[in-house]
């Protein structure tokens, strides 16, 4: 059985009194941030859900509804000069970097505007110049590349870190380990994430290792390991957090595990075969967003009122930003050889 | 440089280093890693005393890792270091594949060309150390089915130092296989900083009878054939494509076109080889009605390179091979 809600917020889960104080440590801006980046992500990736619905778009999409404090959590507790690499689940991630939703749905769509030129499609979502360096579609390909990025910051004596992003998938593939350890090894300036959804693709990660926690697995590399409520994007803030001083201050690397719950499939061609429904209606209750904003309003840093207000607008944006997306000119299929290899 | 001061010579090894190490002066952001390539000096050799002169975080030995070595090369080449990393033999970069294939050679296309990746993968390729099926191949036609990798196999010490120097300041990943017979092998290199481009094929001996387009270490075996099939009055012309990928048609469509005839030697398997690539560039181009007889290619054997020296040598084309096919080319229909 994967996590069941009560488990979770039993063992991992902060009291009302931890979460209102850890909400007075913030400047309300800030609180309002985290829930934008997270009603974007949730509204773009309805939109895309619907695009794809409506035959309007080629390929295929990995969506992360239900998983926005992991990303944004994580992404809110670094500087907008630090980096990011991620997975194809990755449009939390790339909305809480600071892209801008409609060169993201030109993207999505293919279209010549988007970030990657429609060459790479949301699966490989990248952000060059805003300190985001892509989302890979091979699952957890980026953990070694990470060890490179951290390499040429700590070479280049650098004060920035990255934040390396994979799914609990990932942990078991062998550059997870090679890559933990050799930036164990080097003190590089990574926190390592894990997006803990607890499926690849149809697999429990409870079939796939024999701990509990991905994060048990820090022991191993000699590093700090933890795992907490996913769902709750102050909790997610809070850990990141201390794993970024750590990394900045060079001490090196750390483990920081989310547990979360993907709602939808693994992409469009799942059935939902290996879980059960009332699984997902029960996780589905556990809405990170709902109870950022239940918690928001319970300490008095918005009131309904305003959330509704806040709420329509994130719609409005990524409806406007589809909308203009739509719009954009197709790529030219000339002349792709020309852009293989750098000059 | 004058002419009454005699050229110096070094090995292909030496002029490995001497790149390495002569880029590294130039160039703060170009640095060396890989498994004992720093107090051991590379199980070749190739960086012996690279660590003494450039410190341990320039010439930084890594764990057996070969993908998060790959991973770092990459990683820290799209940070806008120059990374040189060695695979300890060519073989064990199916370990690394992930990282150079679908990583290195894909991050500017899938990115929308909004970075690059300039890195040099340097291998040990080849076989005829009596090192076995895991130690011995030569896998360039991975590489060249890969787009957004370069590839190149110099032949000569001087080749080698020139082509290294381009490889490093190529903004995009290059592998750089080195055979391992080849470095003990001497020749002129100047002790100045040159480059070669990457494009450019060489004739390595001039000949009217028969063009021979031979990779790596066949180079020096088919000038060897060349050589004894002078004495019979058989004028081959040996091509050395250098680079593989990007590959340099127009001297090879200009040799065949004036010998009409053509070999091609590599060591690698012949199914799905190099070879392949090399028969369809002329074939399909200017030169093929130009041609006197049928495209033939020698190249190693479709078998893991096995460990018996007899049978090692059996298994890819040695110089009685190249003399053997090149004169009955030669002769063929005349």
């Amino acid at each position: 059985m994967p996590y069941q809600v009560r488990e979770v917020l039993a063992e991992l889960g902060l009291d009302r009194s931890a979460q209102c104080q850890m909400v007075a440590d913030f400047l309300a801006k800030k609180l309002v941030w985290m829930l934008e980046k997270m009603l974007l992500t949730r509204y773009f990736e309805e939109n895309a859900e619907e695009l794809y619905t409506r035959g309007l778009v080629h390929g295929t999409m990995h969506l992360s509804i239900g998983m926005e404090a992991s990303p944004v959590g994580s992404i809110a507790a670094i500087e907008p000069d630090d980096y990011i690499i991620h997975h194809h689940r990755g449009h939390g991630h790339t909305i809480a970097k600071g892209a801008d939703i409609t060169l993201m749905m030109a993207e999505f769509i293919g279209k010549e505007a988007g970030y990657c030129k429609g060459r790479g499609g949301s699966i490989h979502i990248a952000d060059i110049d805003g300190g985001n360096l892509g989302a890979t579609g091979i699952v957890g390909s980026g953990l070694p590349t990470s060890v490179g990025i951290g390499l040429a910051l700590q070479m280049q004596k650098s004060d920035r870190v990255l934040l390396s992003f994979f799914g609990d998938g990932a942990a078991n593939i062998g550059e997870f380990h090679e890559s933990l350890n050799m930036a164990s090894v080097w003190k590089l300036p990574i926190v390592f994430i894990c997006d803990n959804n607890q499926y690849g693709m149809s697999m429990p990660a409870e079939k796939s290792m024999n701990i509990r926690h991905v994060a048990e697995r820090a022991s191993a590399y000699g590093i700090p390991g933890v795992t907490v409520d996913g769902n709750d994007v102050l909790a997610v803030h809070h850990a990141v957090k201390k794993a970024v001083d750590r990394a900045r201050s060079g001490e090196g690397i750390s483990l920081v595990e989310n547990l979360t719950y993907r709602w939808r499939g693994h992409s469009k061609s799942d059935r939902n075969l290996y879980r059960t429904a009332e699984e997902i209606k029960e996780w589905r209750q556990n809405d990170p967003i709902v109870r950022f904003a239940r918690l928001l309003i319970e300490c008095r840093v918005i009131t309904q009122a305003e959330f509704d207000q806040f709420d329509k607008k994130c719609k409005d944006a990524i409806t406007q930003a589809t909308e203009i997306a739509a719009t954009f000119p197709e790529p030219d299929p000339r002349n792709m050889e020309l852009e293989v290899y750098a000059p | 440089m004058s002419s009454d001061k005699p050229e110096r010579e070094i090995t292909y090894l030496d002029a490995v280093r001497e790149a390495m190490t002569q880029e590294m002066r130039n160039d703060p952001r170009v640095f060396l890693l890989g498994e004992d390539v720093g107090v051991y000096g590379g199980a070749f050799g190739a960086s012996r005393g690279m660590l003494e002169e450039f410190g341990a975080e320039r010439v930084r030995d890594t764990p057996i890792s070969e993908a998060a070595i790959a991973g770092a090369a990459t990683g820290a080449a799209i940070m806008g270091l120059r990374p040189i990393f060695e695979i300890m033999f060519m073989d064990f970069v199916a370990i690394s594949m992930n990282q150079l294939v679908n990583q290195a050679a894909k991050m500017r296309f899938m990115f929308g060309g909004k970075v690059s990746v300039p890195l040099v993968m340097r291998t040990p390729a080849g076989s005829g150390t009596g090192a076995a099926a895991q130690h011995s191949q030569s896998l360039e036609a991975w590489f060249v089915a890969s787009p957004g990798i370069k590839v190149v196999a110099p032949s000569t010490p001087y080749d080698a130092k020139g082509l290294l120097v381009s490889a490093i300041r190529d903004n995009n990943p290059v592998v750089f296989m080195e055979h391992k017979l080849l470095y003990r092998t001497k020749g002129p290199v100047p002790e100045e900083l040159y480059s070669i481009p990457l494009q450019k094929a060489e004739i390595k001996r001039p000949g009217r009878h028969l063009t021979v387009i031979a990779i790596s270490i066949m180079v020096p075996r088919a000038l060897e054939a060349a050589e004894i099939l002078a004495k019979e009055g058989i004028e081959i012309e040996v091509v050395d494509p250098r680079s593989l990928k990007p590959l340099d048609k127009q001297t090879i469509t200009d040799s065949v076109t004036k010998t009409g005839r053509l070999l091609i030697v590599h060591e690698a398997p012949v199914t799905g080889g190099f070879g392949g690539e090399l028969a369809a560039v002329v074939a399909g181009g200017e030169a093929f009605d130009r041609l006197d007889a049928p495209i033939r290619r020698l190249a190693g054997r479709d078998i893991p390179i096995p460990y018996n020296r007899g049978l090692e040598r059996a298994a890819v084309p040695q110089v009685e091979d190249i003399v053997a096919v090149a004169r009955e080319l030669a002769t063929q229909g005349r």
